[in-house]
């Protein structure tokens, strides 16, 4: 039997450093936003012949067609990625005529451009988006567990599923930050969809273990430790935590590894906050839960 | 259920029938063909910003619900199947956001659609055998605006136009010019209107009375008013993707898909054997259940949508799950195998209800709270969920209740 409670210290300890290294990553670097957030163009191509390298072709738009604000990745499909400030359709049309001149198998694979409005637009939505979510899963989780009393309130139970879903939201947003200082990956509206489904699953998990909790507390009465109880809930409903999350686990390794180009780091971070999620979900929510106990009462 | 066995084969069928409805050139095929997103058969997606700092407060409806069906009208001109033009109003600002699927000369159609409504009237001259049209210089730029009114005495609709002074002149001597002829009105080079004009109309103020439905006045009302009111629009967000992007983008998520659904069954049958069977049983007529509700829905699958779906196929079998380890849980305590099987569903009802309600929210608010793109994801996954709950829960019952009997030894 897996000693949870016992060793809840280390547990402890090590999601505090990541949690704590997660949330310097987001407060020193930021996060880096793609043009839905910000305005500007993302512009990918694909030259398949005599393909030039990313020197040459930014300083042929940087030159010949005087776009100064110009940045060029590959992604990992060995396409071009352009990055730069919002353009009119004739400019557009202008650059792809010139690229199309210069590299005859330039190919256009999906032109973005963005005004700095709508991006202002889709903040706004994401903040109230996070706000209902957080709201809304509160009231459900307050009224899961409005029946558990003994020994610890049902408001404790909802506080350390609230602080749990900040543990897996934390880390995988952390991670995000940290590309995007590094490696470039930018934010976009689905990184907040997937926080948001990060939340859900978070929930879900540590769910399923209270549900446990309550349900031996109220069958054992008073007659045994809480600690005991909770160690026990939790090696109980081991298997199904960690299945559970492993079949969708399955299926976000399909879709990072053979999904599309396009879906990449909202796969990552759903795959980061999901495993996340399993970890939290076993070894910190319910010793948390004992923690808050041993403090109040 | 008395009995588990018809209802069990009922439910396979059904599953059968929508596998073969949702299988692209399969039975239904015509009748309701999948609906693919942007993103994955290649199109554009546009948005304009209607200017109305110079159109009146009480006008900007009809000026905006004039503006779309001119741009749908011109959309329409480029052969697309099924173009999108919707309005989408917050506050005071209202945008125009148009779809195109499979359009290859986008710059073309991005041209013509951001250029301002042409409204112009025009002289006609018949004759036995053809009609021709003389340009005339009285244009939307002469036009104040129209509005629908009802005749006092036939109490039919009517179409009342108010020209500016200027207009008001060239109206006055283009309308006494053709007394007992017609009047031929053009918007966008095409023909929407041809009154006969009874009498020289001074004054600015003319009245085209007709058959109209009230529709119909409303409609011409509108298109008057798109090409004399104006309110500019300026692109303000572009996103164009290949068509050949698309379909690379379709092939991937599907494959992904299946890979997915075979590691999930591959998992289930290892570590669940039998049981595993019946999950993965369970899992498939799930997938072919949720694809037909997508597709009788007529749902429009985005590459999003697709992958919520994906997701959907990890959580499917999460129900079986606690269900099975509870199975076990009563069957260490020595329960037979049919009471540990009723317990089991019974008692892990509650965390899979509660479970499911986390996601089921955040589905919700999403769908609710954000643009198109994101709400497919949403969209799919609400449903996704909710069929899964009926299928992991009752068709799994069905399988044991049908084939997991008590050992006769026991």
């Amino acid at each position: 039997m897996l000693n949870v409670v016992g060793n809840k210290k280390i547990y402890f300890t090590f999601s505090a450093l990541a949690v704590g290294a997660a949330v310097a990553a987001i407060s020193l670097y930021g996060f880096r936003e793609g043009i839905d957030f910000r305005g500007g163009t993302l512009w990918q191509f694909s030259i398949r012949d005599n393909t030039p390298s990313i020197a040459s072709l930014e300083a042929k738009l940087r030159d010949t067609l005087s776009q100064d604000d110009v940045r060029v990745n590959l992604d990992s499909t060995g396409a071009f990625l352009a990055r730069f400030p919002e353009v009119p359709e004739e400019t557009h049309q202008q650059y792809l005529a010139a690229l199309k001149g210069s590299y005859p198998s330039f190919e256009e694979m999906s032109f973005a451009s963005i005004g700095p409005s709508v991006g202002a637009e889709l903040r706004r939505k994401s903040v109230i988006a996070i706000i209902l979510v957080l709201v809304g899963i509160s009231f459900y989780i307050a009224y899961a567990f409005r029946k558990a009393s003994y020994p610890v309130s049902s408001w404790k139970y909802g506080w350390v599923t609230l602080l749990t879903l900040f543990h897996d939201v934390a880390i995988p947003a952390g991670l995000l930050a940290f590309l995007g200082s590094r490696y470039g990956v930018e934010i976009d509206g689905n990184f907040v969809v997937a926080l948001l489904v990060v939340m859900g699953f978070s929930v879900h998990d540590t769910i399923v273990v209270f549900d446990r909790i309550r349900e031996n507390v109220v069958l054992r009465g008073r007659k045994e430790r809480f600690e005991t109880v909770v160690n026990e809930s939790v090696n109980q409903t081991l298997a199904r935590s960690v299945n559970t999350s492993l079949t969708l686990i399955l299926v976000l390794l399909a879709l990072y590894f053979a999904g599309p180009e396009a879906l990449h780091y909202f796969i990552l971070t759903l795959l980061v906050g999901v495993t996340t999620g399993i970890y939290s979900s076993i070894f910190i929510a319910s010793p948390l839960l004992i923690f808050f106990k041993g403090k109040q009462g | 259920m008395r009995k588990p066995g018809a209802v069990l084969t009922l439910i396979i069928l059904t599953a059968i029938a929508a596998g073969i409805f949702v299988y692209p050139k399969g039975f239904g095929a015509d009748w309701r063909p999948w609906r693919l997103g942007l993103d994955l058969v290649g199109g554009s997606h546009l948005i304009y910003q209607i200017d109305l700092k110079n159109v009146q407060g009480k006008d900007r409806e009809a000026v905006v619900g004039g503006l779309r069906d001119v741009i749908e009208r011109r959309v329409n001109l480029f052969g697309v199947g099924e173009p999108q033009v919707f309005v989408a109003s917050q506050g005071e600002q209202s945008q125009l956001i148009v779809e195109l699927a499979g359009v290859k000369e986008i710059s073309e159609a991005i041209k013509q659609i951001g250029e301002t409504p042409l409204l112009d009237f025009r002289e006609v001259i018949q004759d036995a055998t053809s009609t021709t049209f003389i340009p005339t210089s009285l244009t939307g730029r002469y036009v104040k605006g129209a509005e629908l009114a009802l005749n006092s005495t036939a109490q039919t609709p009517e179409v009342a136009i108010s020209f500016n002074e200027e207009g008001a002149t060239i109206f006055e001597e283009l309308t006494g010019r053709n007394v007992g002829k017609p009047l031929a009105i053009f918007l966008d080079n095409a023909l929407i209107e041809m009154p006969t004009v009874q009498q020289k109309i001074s004054g600015g103020n003319a009245v085209i009375t007709g058959k109209f439905t009230i529709r119909e006045a409303q409609q011409l009302v509108e298109r008057f008013n798109a090409g004399a009111l104006p309110a500019p629009i300026t692109l303000m967000n572009q996103q164009t993707i290949s068509p050949n992007l698309g379909t690379d983008s379709l092939k991937k998520v599907i494959a992904a898909g299946i890979i997915g659904t075979l590691l999930v069954i591959a998992f289930m049958i290892f570590y669940y054997r039998l049981l595993g069977v019946f999950a993965s049983l369970a899992l498939i007529i799930y997938i072919a259940l949720t694809l037909g509700v997508f597709k009788l829905g007529a749902f429009t699958l985005t590459l999003a949508g697709i992958a919520g779906f994906v997701l959907t196929i990890g959580m499917a079998v999460d129900a079986n799950i606690l269900i099975f380890e509870r199975m076990k849980e009563e069957l260490k305590r020595g329960l037979h195998r049919t009471a540990a099987r009723t317990e089991g569903f019974r008692r892990a009802w509650p965390s899979i209800r509660d479970s499911n309600t986390s996601t089921i929210i955040t589905a919700i608010i999403l769908y609710f709270f954000t643009s198109s793109f994101v709400q497919g994801f949403a969209l799919t996954l609400l449903i996704g969920v909710l069929v899964s709950m009926f299928s992991a829960i009752t068709t799994t019952r069905f399988f044991l209740q049908v084939f997991l009997k008590d050992r006769k030894a026991n």
